[in-house]
């Protein structure tokens, strides 16, 4: 077995929450800003985990923690196979089967808005999961490879071929950050009619496992904006992570705009987009390969 | 670090005449933008830390104060905004009024007016947070008073 896959392994699962807390204080600061208001403190994310982890655990069934604990868990499994240049099918596959624990884990409870919440995840996930085979299948289709190492291997970076499968990716990326329109199932903020619905139940240091778990989220799913700019040559690193943060505001720009949707809208324009950007993208790489060039 | 970092504060209005609420409201807003605390209006007990309670209790209401206030984890305060919470205020006397807040749950801050001024309670709730800090390092010399007092116990036998 080759250890040196433990070493991005390693720098993953330590160095993730400093920069998902620097996401996260940075949505918060920017929000408020363009609110024309003070806002919080820009560690305010971490103070609000420890404060969790603090609080009284009221647990309403041990499953429910078992569950929300598989979410954590899978999240950041799915992110390490990532890191270490694993197969992006799996990763895909590891990170629904994550988001399936989280929806498991609030139909277990009793309250009407947790299964309300569970519901709309489903409806979410079934809006983005088309996209996110789509862009495994982009990213096979331009580097021949599914392997995140041989895709960051290339001469010209993936998004030159698959700019479509890049906005379609964006696109679903406003639904896995639960930003307006499409925090459905549950909000960061009052911006829907039902704000707390998958996370209802969960509370105290439960919940602060889930926002342990959304933070590797954010990253892992920042990575994978970077990974379409990626290539041989060490300054596309740095090119990535200018567009993952050029993209990160424009998901605050979005949900400051407070936009709202019914769950079917949201579905026919998640797939409706998927389908015209990704689907035009394939048809004029597989037109491009057919004419030879 | 302290708890009242990030207090999370949910509101319900008992009985009120939209007044306070309307206040609470407004402390939110850019105007007194209350999350320069970290105070964020959460609209589940399960996540509070601070309860506030606009207008008297009545019969109707007094059970789902009731519930609430057990829903939400330890440490917890509550904040009785506006005079009809803090003591029932002009239908204090009304045939279906129990009265304050504090008639049914305990209350850690009254913040008196009509309607209460943001402000105020924007006062009120930086009272609360030490009064939350204070609980919070009860809480933990309670845990630790307990564990001595088994390794005590264990030590003796």
């Amino acid at each position: 077995m080759n250890y040196m896959i433990l070493i991005p392994i390693a720098i993953y699962i330590i160095f993730t929450p400093i920069v998902g807390f620097f996401l996260e204080g940075y949505d918060r600061v920017v929000s408020s800003r363009l609110q024309r208001r003070q806002g919080p403190p820009f560690l305010q994310p971490v103070y609000d985990l420890i404060k969790l982890f603090e609080k009284q655990a009221i647990v309403v069934n041990n499953l429910e923690t078992a569950l929300v604990l598989g979410f954590t868990i899978f999240t950041i499994f799915s992110g390490c196979i990532f890191f270490a240049g694993g197969d992006i099918l799996l990763v895909f596959f590891a990170f629904s089967l994550a988001d399936m624990f989280l929806v498991l884990a609030a139909s277990s409870a009793n309250s009407p808005y947790s299964s309300l919440g569970s519901q709309r995840e489903f409806v979410q996930m079934m809006a983005y999961e088309p996209m996110t085979l789509l862009t495994a299948i982009g990213f096979y289709m331009v580097c021949g490879s599914f392997n995140v190492s041989d895709i960051i291997n290339q001469d010209v970076p993936a998004i030159i071929r698959t700019p479509g499968v890049f906005l379609g990716y964006c696109f679903i990326l406003i639904i896995k950050l639960r930003k307006s329109p499409f925090d459905l199932s549950t909000s960061h903020h009052a911006h829907q009619e039902m704000v707390k619905g998958l996370t209802q139940d969960i509370a105290g240091n439960v919940l602060g496992i889930l926002e342990l778990g959304e933070i590797y989220e954010e990253v892992f799913l920042m990575a994978i904006v970077a990974l379409f700019f990626v290539t041989k040559n060490p300054m596309s690193y740095v090119v990535g992570i200018v567009a993952a943060l050029v993209v990160f505001f424009i998901m605050i720009v979005i949900d400051n705009v407070f936009p709202r949707v019914k769950w079917s809208n949201m579905l026919w324009i998640t797939w409706g987009v998927t389908l015209s950007l990704a689907g035009s993208n394939f048809l004029i790489l597989t037109m491009l390969k057919m004419a030879g060039i | 670090m302290k708890i009242s970092k990030s207090p999370w504060l949910l509101h319900y209005d008992a009985s009120s005449c939209n007044g306070c609420d309307i206040e609470v409201l407004a402390s939110t807003t850019p105007r007194f933008d209350v999350e320069r605390f970290g105070i964020i209006n959460t609209g589940n007990p399960k996540h509070a830390d601070i309860m506030v309670v606009t207008g008297g209790v009545n019969d109707q209401t007094k059970h789902v104060v009731k519930q609430l206030y057990s829903q939400m984890p330890e440490p917890k305060v509550v904040i009785a905004a506006g005079i009809c919470a803090c003591d029932g205020g002009i239908f204090k006397d009304c045939y279906n009024m129990s009265g304050g807040v504090d008639t049914v749950i305990p209350v850690d801050v009254y913040v008196p007016g009509c309607a209460v001024r943001p402000e105020a309670l924007i006062d009120g709730v930086v009272k609360a947070l030490a009064i939350l800090d204070q609980k919070r390092d009860a809480m933990k010399n309670h845990a630790t008073c307990e564990v001595h007092y088994d390794n005590a116990g264990k030590g003796e036998s």
